[in-house]
Formats: structure tokens, sequence, C-alpha cells
């Protein structure tokens, strides 16, 4: 066999076996101890975040007037939802369209936090229209009207969604 | 001996790594759903902040098991160490696992965890600290992770060179329906660290004849073959080598190393005619890729071989234009890196939305070198050392945005005391005036209550007399001391209180029921009053709270947001340089093979011409 034919056989088996030769620059101490140093600013800056969020959440939604708005989707349900508007007491509170990543999100258990604003004490009005497709592919629109009060404590409520004409009502609304 | 393919090792724990958090069975509390929400959309920064916040806050209750998150604690402990993970936060992720295994918890939740820690120390190639984690595995083990923990097992023995160990774990996990084509391939090279090389091939043989069409699957089967091909040639057993590379698919992602050890098989048993087919196709395939280029100089030095001088000449020719051409790219692109258009590139937002935005780089015309950089950019650590910049240029971007929001808390809170200091005083005055009135009522309202209890318990009907059977009461007793002796009129006296204890007495139980009713009716007056009251007082007080101690906040913050922005500048120019320095290096390194291949190219050509020129000169001559 040829000196040549040799030479790149033994530089094939090197790539192959070995992967890639990563320089010492990124294997090395210095780049442990960047890597040591991007979690530690990792961990100031969530710091950061969740402290204003406390602000923002005691300055933006006072105890006393804040309502939070929680959309979930029932377990085992495959429809596809499009879009959620809620109203309270006749005035638009939020109308969210959802990606295909918050509808999966959604799916596998994640709860969405739709809305988090101000109402006073006393009897309230909630609307929710949902926009879909059903597992079979036909279009759906629903819409559901909820009453709720809202005392001096933060009032959270929590929207279950499931697929229209199952037995269940498709829109719950409840106290959480 | 040969060495454990440590990156496929890498590749397969990934695999095992990237299932998502399950699905809570009956969620009871919101944040942690919203921390889910973001953690399954692979927010893990956003999943991170709601769930530490609301574990932090759970953790400060009196009564834990009244909170809402206390049936969700272990999954929230395992979610945050997990979350960690997967923000490339290891260090903390090793804490809140590590935590988990201290606790006093059963067997499940502490093997779960043990396993969890044991994953995060391989992923770090700590390895050692990957078997004590795995070590402490004992008792119940759940069936779903029974697999999960022999395969990590096997792989931290694989890197400890503990094939032996690592033999009997991945032989039972042969008929794994999750682990079975990476097991079997894993045997192979475990048969091929103990030095059993011929084991090692009849596994590399079984591995690379799985069927199915899982595309990882389907790369396993890919690589073994290739392996297998690869440890013929190195034997110089060519002829056996053959059959193997044959069988890696033409479209996988091994396919340009196979066809190249093909072509090379091919050549070295002399049939040059057979190495001219791989090599063919290959050497159409991208020109960036470094079996490519080598097909491009080994198909010439085929024809040669097979005495087609003139279209070695040709393809020779071909492989030189291609080279310079490429070397000249290369040399934009170590210009273009020097400029920061490399990392320019990577921070921007709108391809990395693209799951396959490595590969779209590609189509960047500002971002020429990414062309070279696939294999570079596809390595565990570059990847690492790529994904802290982009993390950084992330934590930058929000900082950057919360720092804009400082400006309007500082206006909102100053509008708010504006508006209310002003009135405040005359409010404050007015309450103060119908505070002292309310507590007189109060008190008031208190020696009724009180006196209706002490009536319940001894009659008193003089106290339940009108107004003006009092002053009658008064008025007798008056004339009774101004009567003197006079006995007439003190009898005339005497039978009017008569009368008037009389009507007290047998009327008593008559009005104190009607006592008690009007009583009740004050009480519900007084009920409104009070919640009136207190209700003023929330108000009086959100009013406060709504702009009173905000500045000392919002400037800690602003302090906080503007050190960490310095921080992540000094860690983003440092991370930047590095990868700059080991991007250019490896172009570098790229290029020095092209301008080799260059002058192999040009020798050959040269040498081409002149047997060509030969040939020619011998065919013509009588």
């Amino acid at each position: 066999m040829s000196k040549r034919i040799r030479t790149a056989l033994l530089a094939l088996a090197t790539v192959l076996l070995a992967g890639t030769a990563v320089s010492q620059d990124l294997t090395g101490e210095n780049m442990q101890s960047l890597d040591g140093q991007v979690q530690e600013i990792k961990s100031d800056v969530l710091d950061i975040s969740s402290e204003l969020r406390n602000l923002e959440e005691r300055l933006l939604y006072p105890s006393g007037t804040q309502l939070s708005i929680f959309v979930a989707v029932g377990e085992q349900e495959d429809f596809r939802l499009d879009a959620v508007k809620i109203e309270i007491d006749g005035e638009l509170a939020t109308h969210h369209i959802y990606s295909f990543n918050e509808l999966e999100a959604l799916q596998k258990g994640g709860v969405q936090n739709a809305y988090t604003g101000n109402v006073v004490t006393g009897a309230h009005e909630l609307r929710v229209t949902v926009i879909g497709k059903t597992d079979g592919g036909e279009d759906f629109s629903q819409s559901g009207t909820f009453s709720f009060s809202k005392d001096i404590k933060p009032k959270t409520l929590g929207i279950t969604l499931s697929e229209p004409g199952l037995g269940d009502d498709s829109i719950r609304v409840g106290d959480w | 001996m040969i060495r454990a393919p440590q990156t496929v090792l890498a590749l397969l724990l990934l695999a095992t790594l990237a299932a998502g958090p399950c699905r809570s069975e009956e969620l009871k509390d919101l944040y942690f759903g919203e921390a889910l929400f973001f953690a399954h959309q692979g927010l893990y920064f956003e999943a991170l902040e709601r769930l530490d916040t609301e574990v932090k806050q759970h953790n400060r209750v009196d009564e834990p098991e009244l909170d809402k998150l206390y049936s969700h604690m272990a999954d929230a402990d395992f979610s945050l160490g997990d979350f960690e993970l997967r923000y490339r936060m290891h260090h903390r992720a090793g804490r809140a696992i590590s935590a988990v295994l201290e606790a006093d918890v059963d067997d499940v939740v502490r093997n779960d965890a043990a396993y969890r820690l044991a994953r995060i120390h391989f992923q770090k190639n700590q390895l050692a600290e990957a078997v004590e984690a795995l070590d402490r595995i004992e008792g119940e083990i759940p069936e779903s992770l029974r697999d999960d923990v022999d395969f990590l097992r096997a792989n931290v023995y694989l890197g400890e060179e503990r094939p032996g160990d690592a033999i009997a774990l991945l032989e039972a996990l042969q008929d794994s329906p999750e682990f079975g084509a990476f097991a079997s391939y894993n045997l192979g090279i475990a048969y091929l660290q103990s030095g059993q090389r011929q084991a090692a091939l009849n596994q590399l043989d079984i591995a690379g004849k799985i069927s199915g069409d899982d595309p990882g699957e389907l790369a396993i089967r890919d690589k073994s073959n290739l392996v297998a091909g690869t440890i013929h040639l190195e034997a110089e057993e060519f002829a056996l080598a053959i059959p193997y590379l044959n069988r890696v698919r033409l479209d996988g992602p091994y396919s340009n190393q196979a066809l190249l050890s093909a072509g090379w098989a091919n050549m070295s048993i002399g049939n040059a005619e057979r190495a001219v087919v791989p090599w063919s196709i290959l050497a159409e395939r991208e020109v960036t890729d470094r079996a490519a280029q080598e097909a491009m100089l080994a198909l010439p030095y085929a024809y040669g071989k097979l005495d087609v001088h003139g279209r070695a000449a040709v393809y020779y020719g071909r492989a030189l234009d291609a080279f310079g051409a490429e070397i000249d790219k290369l040399n934009t692109s170590v210009d273009s890196i020097r400029d920061g258009k490399f990392l320019e590139a990577l921070v921007r937002e709108e391809i990395r939305k693209d799951k396959d935005w490595v590969i779209r780089l590609r189509s960047l015309p500002e971002a020429p070198e990414t062309y070279y950089l696939m294999d570079l950019m596809a390595s565990h650590d570059f990847q690492t050392g790529l994904q802290n910049y982009l993390d950084l240029a992330d934590l930058r971007r929000k900082l950057v945005a919360w720092q804009r929001g400082f400006d309007s808390y500082d206006e909102m809170v100053e509008l708010r005391h504006d508006h209310y200091e002003p009135l405040l005083p005359d409010v404050d005055a007015e309450f103060r005036e119908l505070d002292s009135r309310m507590r007189l009522r109060l008190a008031q309202h208190k020696t009724l209550v009180k006196r209706r209890d002490d009536l319940l318990t001894t009659p008193r009907p003089e106290f339940l007399a009108t107004p003006e059977e009092r002053a009658t009461i008064e008025l007798l007793e008056q004339l009774q001391a101004q009567a003197g002796d006079d006995a007439t009129t003190l009898q005339r006296i005497k039978r009017l209180q008569g009368v008037l204890i009389f009507h007290l007495r047998t009327e008593y139980h008559a009005r104190f029921t009607e006592f008690d009713a009007n009583l009740r009716k004050l009480d519900e007056a007084m009920a409104i009053v009070q919640s009136q009251h207190e209700q003023y007082v929330r108000v009086r007080q959100a009013v406060t709270h709504s702009y009173a101690g905000y500045d000392q906040p919002i400037n800690r913050l602003r302090v906080n947001a503007a050190n960490a922005i310095n921080e992540i500048d000094l860690l983003m120019a440092r991370q930047g340089r590095v990868l700059e320095k080991v991007a250019i290096e490896e172009l570098t390194a790229r290029r020095s093979q092209l301008e080799k291949f260059g002058d192999n190219a040009r020798f050959a050509l040269a040498d081409s011409y002149d047997r060509a020129t030969q040939a020619q000169a011998k065919a013509e001559a009588p």
C-alpha cells in the first residue's frame, strides 16, 4: 500500500474514532472557570428577575384588587386550541392566540397565566370564548359566562378547557 | 487499543436526557403548573424563576402542609434540579438533587435523585462521582427507571475504561425497547475496549443489521457498520471492510466517511475501478466536507492507477481550482471572524427560533465561516462555550429590557405620590373626627351589650324604665324628701311608686325582649360601620403602599442590573474571544490541509500530464 494511502487511512481513523479534535481553549481550566462564572451570573440574574417580579406585583397588582386567571387543558385532550378571549364585566381582559409550542405545553400539563389585573371587591362576570378545532378536524367556537366574587384577598381563577361535545362542560372555571 | 468514541456516548446520554418533565397527576398549585408551561416550551429561565420563587415562598410559610405546593414538593424539588440542569446550571442542579438525596425520603424518590445526580456528573465527565451517585441506588427501583440506570452505569464504566463491568450490563440491555440499539452498539465498543476484537466485530455486525425506521437507530446502525469497517481497514483486512462500508446508507450522517473508506479499501486490494464509484459520488458532494475534499484528490489518483491519465489530469485540475476557491473562502471567513461577524450571526434571535439553527447558519451570506465549522460546532465542548455565550446574550437582552422599566416605575411612584400627598391631610383629619365619634359609639354599644348580658342573669326592671318613668321616679324621690313627716303625702307617693314598680315588673319580659331586639339591630348597624372602617383603613394603607417604600428596592435592582450587565459584557468578551480563537484555529487547520492537498494536486497534475503525453506519444509511435 502506498505511503499516501496509509497516511490518508490513518487520518480517517483518527477523525472517525476521536471525533473533531477540540482546542485546549475549550477544555482547559480557563473554560471551566468561565463556565462557573456564567453559572453564577445566571443565578444572580434569576434573583434579580424574582425580586423584580415581586416588586411589579406589589406596584401594579396590589393584593386587595389583584385578579389572576390561569388557563389549563384537561387531561387526555388532543383538540387544537387556537385562541382564548377573556372578558371581565363586558370589557376585554385578554385575547391570546396559541403557538404550537404553547399548545403542546398545555397538553403536557402546563398552566398558562393568561391574565393578571385589578378588579374592585364585589361580584363580577367573566366571559370566556374558546376557538379551536376538534380532534376530528371540525372548527368550533364556544363561550361561557361565569360569575365570581372578589374579596380583599388576591383572587385566582382557573379555566380548564376540554373538547366540546364530550359530556362535561367544555369550559370550566373554578377558584384555585 | 481503540478508544471508545466519547462523542457517541455523549450523544446517547443527551438522547436520554431529552425526556421532558412529566404531566403532574393532579395539579394543585397553579404556579408550579405555570413553571411547567414554560419548561415544556424550553423556556427554562422563566420556568426556574417561577418555580424557585414558589418553592422559596413555600419554605417560608408557617404551616407548609396547608400550602398548595405541599403535595407537589417532591416533584418541585426534582423539577428545580431538572430545569437547572437544562439551563446548564450544573452547580445548582447538583446541589438541589443532593439535597433530595440527603432528605428522609423513600427508596423510589431517593433512587430517582441519585440517578439524576449521576447523569449530571457523567455529563460533566466526573466519572468517579457518577459511580458514587449510582452506588447510592438501592432498594426499590421503578420499572421505568431500571434500564436508564443500567444504561447510564454501563456508559460510565466505558468512560472509566472498565469494559468488563460495562459488558455485563449491556448484554442484559440488548432487548430493552428504549436502549436496545444503543446498547447493542455500545456492547461492541465495550468488547473492543476489553481487547476482544472478534467479539466486538460480531457484536457490531449485529448492531449493523438492526431493523427499524427510527432516525436515531438508523444512525447507530450506520455507525456500527462504519466502525466495523474501520477496524478491518486498520488491520489491513481490506476485503473484509468493504461489505460493512457498503451497508452504510448513502443519505445518512456517516455516508461521506463510509464512501471515502470504501474507495480506499477497494484501492488497497488493487480494485481501482471499484474505488472510482464511491469517490465519484463523494467528489460531487458538499465541497467543504473533509471527506469530499479528500475524494476530489483520491478520484484522479484512482484514474491514474487505471492509466486514464488524461481524465486524472482533468480531475486534478478541478480539485486544484476547488481547493483554491475554498482557501479564498477560508481566508474571508477568518477575516470575517476577526471582524466579529461570527458572533454577531450566532446571537441573531430570528435564526435561533429554528431548531436547526446551526444548520441554517450556513445559508447566511454574511457568515461564510460557518460552512467549515459544522463539525466543530457539533462538538460538546464548543457547544458548551457557544451555549454559554448565547445564554449570556439572552440575559443581557432581558436586563436591558428591565432597565427601561425602572424609570417607568420611578415615574409611576412619583405620580402617585404627587396625586395623593396633597389630598391625604384633609382626608386624614376628617377620618380622625369620624374615628373618635365611632369609637364613642362603639363604647356605648359595648356597655349596652354588657347590660343585656347582666340582665339575663340578674333581672333589674328599673334598668328598662322609659325616660318618662325614670323622670317620674326621680320626681317622686324629690317629693318624698320634701314631704317630711306628712304621712298622707308620703302614702300617696308610695302608692304612685308602687304603681310604677308594678308596671316595671309586670312588663319586664316584654321590655327585655324589645330591648334585645333593638340591640340586635344595633349590632348589625355597628358591624357595617366596623366593616366600612376596616375597608377605609385598608384602602388608606394601600394608598401609602402604592408609592412609599419603593425607592430602595428599585434603586437596588437598578444597581444590581447594571452590575450584572457589566459582568455579562466582560464574560461575553472572554467567552467570545475563546470561541473566535477556536473557530479561527479550526479554519486555519482546514486551510493548511487544503494547501497540502493543493500541493499534492499540483504535483500529481504535472505527473498526469507527463504520463498522458507519454502515453499519447507511445500510441502515436509507429
